[in-house]
């Protein structure tokens, strides 16, 4: 696989490779499981390791049952329990042996028959009873106050204080990955932009570097230019819209308002150029569906943008309202953020210096005057300065591709052969994006494995809460800046 | 301490006044339902359909039938179109009081719409409840972008609830996924009525692009009664103000028969 070194490795040396991989400073990015047609099922691993751009994949047969890594490396409890639900494997020694994706009456399986048997059960997360008269449960959700993603979470709790946060996702489960199964690759974008609509430009991109990396693809100069400046686009509105998203939670509601005024001009020129609010229905495997045309119209808007986003900036440094609330809250330690796989502007919010686009470039970064912002502070300020920093350098990063944007051809023949697979990857607004395919004998999709920013995000999440108050709870999770959808898919 | 207020003040009105004339409706470009023109249409040839990734066009016989409902707006179908006959256009309107308005048909634009909203009571002061069953979060981000100063929906007597109880009208987006059935209904018992209910977006309005998948349904016809379509992925702010003010009595209907008047 192109980009990827494969190592094959028998079950009994999983535990000893995960252990060099953790101690070498190593972290598994995904995993997940694969049964090619007429032979046994795979667990896959994916993981980077430092300073290496390539990124290592073990594939470990499924002999039944396989060690859990999430004692070692916590990060993967999902993931297994995910390949527990979705593809009934087992694995032994897992410390949370609970379904995560598909409620167990739900009696569904991605890769084998079932059905349903029992009626819907929603509202049970799985905690234990608790006896302690002055402590009260809160269940939260699915549907929740405003115009928000469902999820539910329960709080435990005394007064003001949160003992303990539960967080119950995967009410928006729609077995996207499945809806990849039988599809023509090349039209099979159009699904990778729906799996999370204001992360449709990373979704689409991951998925087409997986395509052109099976059928060992050269994307001309100008597609993959044109490829940077959607995807910072696309960073540009989201981080906007989180600003304005976290003023509403700090009350500071002027701020709100001008943040959202500011997500709507970057909706508006992302229509103007593509014809789509959200950047969709340009991104094909090979390149484009068609041309763009920027000229100095976007420039100029886009400095515009910058101009009025550098002085929203400043006020909001100068709201000590605004920062009071934020400061020391929800602190995710740079430990714990390592280890259950933070990912993106939250990492880099708590000291780790990590960003696909610069330690394994993809589309036409490599050479782009790129900066990668780090605080340590691991605070719901840290998250905001990350943000204030990557719209800074969003700015550039797209004005420097309308400055060396040259003429040529936008798309080339993209077909991979049958049974060949690919691992592709982008850096979306909310951390690290990959898409694993594989094609079938028929040449069609066989198997699309999606690990969104937000699966991740989530899984560290919840350590930010236990132990904190009711008060900071929305601030926290508007500083995450997490979506259901794409954890949920 | 930041000056927000004096700041705002001096940025003067961001909010637009469309509908009214000569407001800008912030749709610039837009890419809206591909527009169908049978006349253009090459015998024996189907490749719209074949590329169709939710058969919102199927041969029929010798002609295709279109279902606008069930578009995702990917625009495949004008590019692989070798006649015309599907042509990318800015038609984003597409809000129905009758699922069939979505239906392509050569009659479309005469007949008479059906059962128009019967309380006036409503017409100046809606609230609603919106309900997440599945969607990809584009919906969200668009009904979101209703609140920002640009569109306001505020300014049109129109409002979000947080508590189904004073709801007038249960907006729904998503497939309607397993885990979203029995929590959506929930919602909509918990209404007072009268009560209404809006499907928003192609997902709601016929799954989109997982429908009937192991995970979710095909919408929310068949789960609840839906007085209001408005497929779209997503159907940009605008087009979801037209769809409410449409409903309220305020503009007229521009759809029928999949096919929209100006």
């Amino acid at each position: 696989m192109i980009g990827t070194r494969i190592r094959q490795l028998s079950p009994p040396s999983l535990i000893e490779n995960a252990e060099a991989l953790h101690a070498s400073g190593g972290r598994i990015e995904f995993a997940y499981a694969w049964s090619p047609a007429g032979q046994t099922r795979q667990v896959r691993y994916v993981s980077s390791i430092p300073r290496e751009r390539e990124f290592e994949m073990w594939v470990v047969p499924d002999v039944g049952e396989l060690p859990s890594l999430t004692p070692m490396l916590p990060l993967l409890g999902w993931y297994e329990r995910e390949m527990m639900d979705l593809q009934d494997l087992k694995f032994t020694g897992h410390p949370e042996p609970y379904p995560l994706v598909i409620r167990s009456d739900d009696n569904v399986l991605l890769n084998g028959k079932g059905h349903r048997t029992q009626p819907h059960a929603n509202g049970r997360p799985y905690l234990p009873d608790i006896d302690a008269t002055d402590v009260q449960q809160l269940p939260f959700g699915p549907i929740r106050a405003d115009v928000l993603e469902s999820a539910e979470f329960t709080f435990v709790y005394v007064g003001e204080h949160i003992i303990h946060y539960q967080p119950r996702l995967f009410f928006k489960h729609r077995g996207m990955e499945k809806c990849f199964e039988g599809a023509e690759p090349q039209h099979a974008v159009v699904i990778a932009e729906r799996v999370s609509g204001v992360g449709s430009v990373g979704h689409a991109l991951a998925y087409c570097e997986a395509i052109e990396r099976a059928a060992g693809c050269k994307v001309p100069v100008r597609a993959r230019a044109l490829r940077v400046l959607l995807a910072e686009m696309e960073r540009l509105y989201n981080h906007l819209h989180y600003l304005g998203h976290l003023c509403n939670t700090t009350t500071l509601k002027v701020g709100e308002a001008q943040g959202k005024l500011l997500e709507e001009r970057a909706k508006q020129l992302n229509s103007r150029l593509t014809g789509s609010r959200f950047l969709r229905s340009l991104l094909v495997p090979g390149g484009l569906r068609r041309d763009l045309n920027p000229g100095k119209w976007l420039g100029d808007a886009l400095e515009n943008l910058r101009e009025e986003f550098a002085s929203y900036m400043d006020r909001l440094e100068k709201s000590e309202s605004h920062l009071d609330r934020l400061i020391t809250t929800g602190l995710l330690p740079e430990r714990v953020a390592f280890d259950h796989g933070a990912t993106g502007p939250i990492e880099r919010a708590s000291g780790l210096d990590r960003d696909l686009r610069r330690d394994h470039p993809y589309a036409y970064y490599e050479g782009l005057p790129l900066v990668v912002p780090i605080f340590t502070e691991g605070d719901a300020y840290a998250r905001e300065r990350v943000r204030f920093a990557e719209i800074d350098a969003s700015f550039v990063l797209c004005q420097r591709i309308l400055l060396l944007l040259e003429p040529g051809p936008i798309r080339a023949d993209c077909a991979p052969a049958p049974s060949s697979e690919g691992l592709g990857w982008s850096e979306g607004p909310r951390g690290s994006l990959f898409y694993a395919v594989h094609v079938g004998s028929d040449g069609r999709l066989a198997r699309v494995k999606i690990k969104s920013p937000s699966f991740s995000n989530w899984r560290a999440f919840p350590f930010t809460v236990h132990d904190t108050n009711m008060m900071d709870y929305a601030i926290n999770e508007a500083s995450f800046g997490l979506t259901m959808a794409g954890c949920d898919r | 301490m930041a000056l927000w207020t004096l700041f705002g003040l001096m940025g003067g009105k961001a909010t637009t006044p469309w509908p009214k004339e000569r407001g800008e409706n912030g749709q610039y470009g837009v890419l809206g339902m591909p527009r169908y023109n049978p006349e253009a249409c090459q015998e024996g040839c189907d490749e719209c359909a074949s590329v169709c990734p939710t058969r919102a066009i199927e041969t029929s016989g010798d002609n295709l039938s279109v279902d606008y409902g069930r578009c995702v707006v990917c625009q495949l179908c004008t590019e692989v179109c070798p006649a015309g006959a599907m042509t990318s256009s800015d038609n984003w309107a597409f809000g129905v009081r009758s699922r069939e308005d979505l239906l392509w048909s050569d009659t479309g634009g005469h007949h008479e719409v059906l059962h128009p909203t019967k309380s006036r009571a409503f017409k100046r002061s809606l609230h609603i409840r919106h309900v997440d069953a599945g969607s990809c979060n584009g919906c969200e981000s668009e009904l979101q972008a209703l609140n920002n100063p640009f569109y306001n929906l505020h300014r049109l007597g129109i409002f979000f609830t947080p508590s189904p109880r004073f709801a007038d009208l249960l907006l729904v987006t998503g497939p309607v996924t397993r885990a979203m059935h029995e929590p959506l209904k929930a919602a909509y018992d918990a209404m007072p009525e009268p009560r209404w209910v809006m499907a928003v977006g192609t997902c709601a309005v016929s799954g989109g692009i997982a429908a009937g998948n192991y995970a979710c349904g095909t919408g929310v016809e068949g789960v609840l009664p839906v007085d209001l379509y408005l497929p779209g992925c997503p159907p940009n702010p605008a087009a979801i103000m037209e769809a409410l003010l449409m409903f309220l009595n305020r503009t007229p209907q521009r759809v029928r028969g999949g096919q929209i008047s100006d």
